[in-house]
């Protein structure tokens, strides 16, 4: 992966600036660099991650694994499409394994949640189950630490 | 009552505490401190490493190894240095494993030095050569390396210390606390000046995997002639993330080897054996790993010297270990005034750069062993503190 990627994967506030000073490269073949990954598409936006714990108390989210029958044309694509539309649905991915596709819904409630998955999630022609699991706490995501900082063990030993 | 002045040796009660090791103790004493002191790598040891030494434990494979370390090590070692350095070590007779290369350090200049013997140490660096001389009998002469030279040793300055007394020679590169490397042709240059005696280098390349210039690291060992004139001393600690592993080894042609096992086996019997068998998986797999380290020491690197220099603080860009030393000149206070206001005012700690000897004096050691986010952090109190000393100075 190229390290301007992974930096901004990291913390995507990075100035150009500061990217030019990690990567040795000039701020502007830094930001040409970063507007190329936009415009193909290999950076596609930024987000803040969040402990919605703090930030959100009301939210709730689920991971909902959806089992369909794939299209003979289209394969799995169709309905994804058609799932992916919600404003609820945060992602959506197909998988290998036992289901097809991952699920990832917020709401304010668990009753919305429910509701989401029996009228519109399940009834979307060519979906054979679901099966909702709510997220309980996040310890991690995206490589960064929610709650506690990972702590440094080392002590100041020195000679 | 004892009075245990009278029972300690003179040598061990003159000894000089570490400067590094009184900095600690009042940073320890400081709540909320955020450090950029401590010279050890942030990366846990890479699992296959550790996996290795649980395996090993499961096994049983917990009794003594033989002196100079299992045949095994040895022979990855070899091949290891034969890749790295292209230097031929035999591993029967040319290489002991030993606990961390401070142990190596430690018996290789016990091996040659006698009393009255002088031994030069190239400063600033690392703490542990001149007491270590001391306690031999010697007497340590130091050599500085200034910023102008990018802190390398000049063969003028090393010819000005040469004495009909001088037996061995300290070249510490990479360079702790400076960063700073020996190219080739430095290597060349003070090699020529040496050849014409009988004085032998200790030449401690602790951190030869931590190089950021794109060239790799280049040993003594390499340069024509030098390789039976040199102690030659690695280990695991600083490339591998093993500092709690202990284990470094030594090289040297097989008749000063031969000899100075008598003060390894004497002294420690053998190194630590899971430590041995996990650090045969460090030298045969982990490249990849290592390389995902230095790369992210670079972007640390790289992102330091720039923030030094644009908080004013000049900081000349080192090329190697994981330590930049920016100059405090500029604030005209001394490097242990420096360290201690910063501690005390605005929590973060680094190391005053007399810690390394005399020529340290007026720059600070920064480790790079900390995040990203960490570093940025502790900057951001740097460059609050230096404005701070900027405006008084100007009232």
């Amino acid at each position: 992966m190229d390290t301007i990627i992974r930096l901004l994967k990291q913390n995507a506030r990075l100035t150009s600036r500061e990217l030019a000073a990690m990567t040795g490269l000039a701020e502007a073949a830094v930001e040409e660099k970063i507007k190329e990954y936009e415009q193909n598409g290999a950076i596609v936006g930024y987000s803040a991650i969040v402990n919605d714990d703090l930030a959100d108390k009301d939210s709730v989210t689920a991971f909902i694994e959806v089992k369909v029958t794939p299209k003979a044309d289209c394969g799995f694509d169709d309905i994804a499409k058609t799932i992916m539309m919600y404003d609820e649905v945060e992602s959506l991915t197909l998988m290998s394994g036992a289901f097809d596709l991952a699920v990832t819904i917020s709401g304010t409630n668990y009753k919305e949640i429910a509701l989401f998955v029996a009228q519109r999630l399940s009834t979307i022609d060519g979906v054979i189950s679901t099966s909702t699991h709510f997220f309980l706490k996040k310890y991690k995501d995206k490589g960064i630490f929610i709650e506690d900082e990972q702590r440094d063990e080392r002590s100041f030993v020195s000679p | 009552m004892i009075d245990y002045n009278k029972v300690l040796s003179s040598k061990c009660r003159d000894l000089k505490p570490s400067g590094i090791r009184k900095f600690f103790d009042i940073a320890s004493s400081v709540e909320g401190v955020i450090s950029l002191g401590v010279g050890e790598p942030d990366f846990p040891t890479p699992w296959l490493i550790r996996n290795t030494a649980i395996k090993t434990l499961q096994q049983g494979k917990t009794v003594y190894t033989s002196n100079s370390g299992l045949a095994q090590l040895r022979t990855s070692v070899s091949g290891y240095i034969k890749h790295k350095i292209n230097a031929d070590y035999n591993p029967d007779n040319e290489i002991i494993i030993t606990v961390g290369g401070s142990e190596a350090i430690d018996i290789g200049i016990r091996a040659v030095v006698n009393p009255g013997d002088e031994v030069l140490v190239v400063e600033p660096c690392f703490v542990c050569y001149t007491p270590i001389v001391t306690l031999a009998g010697g007497i340590p002469v130091s050599i500085e390396t200034k910023a102008e030279d990018n802190f390398r040793l000049t063969a003028k300055a090393l010819r000005e210390k040469i004495t009909g007394k001088t037996k061995l020679l300290i070249l510490p590169f990479p360079n702790n606390p400076t960063g700073a490397v020996m190219e080739r042709h430095d290597l060349e240059e003070i090699s020529e000046v040496l050849k014409c005696t009988d004085i032998m280098v200790l030449s401690d390349e602790i951190y030869s995997e931590l190089t950021y210039t794109g060239n790799r690291h280049v040993s003594i060992t390499e340069i024509d002639g030098m390789k039976e004139r040199t102690l030659l001393v690695n280990g695991f600690s600083k490339a591998f993330a093993m500092t709690g592993w202990r284990l470094g080894y030594l090289c040297a042609p097989a008749p000063l080897t031969e000899q100075i096992l008598k003060i390894h086996q004497y002294a420690i019997m053998c190194s630590p054996t899971t430590s041995q068998y996990a650090a045969v998986e460090a030298l045969n797999s982990c490249d990849s790993e290592v390389k995902k380290m230095v790369d992210e020491y670079n972007i640390r690197r790289r992102w330091l010297v720039n923030a030094f220099n644009e908080i004013g603080l000049d900081c000349f860009e080192p090329q190697g270990a994981f330590y930049v030393f920016p100059s405090i000149k500029s604030t005209g206070l001394s490097s242990q005034e420096f360290c201690e206001k910063l501690l005390y005012n605005h929590k973060v700690a680094v190391v005053p750069g007399d810690a390394f000897g005399d020529c340290g004096e007026g720059y600070i050691r920064v480790s790079y062993a900390y995040s990203l986010k960490h570093i940025m952090e502790a900057l951001d109190r740097i460059r609050i503190f230096v404005n701070e000393l900027k405006e008084k100075n100007f009232l």
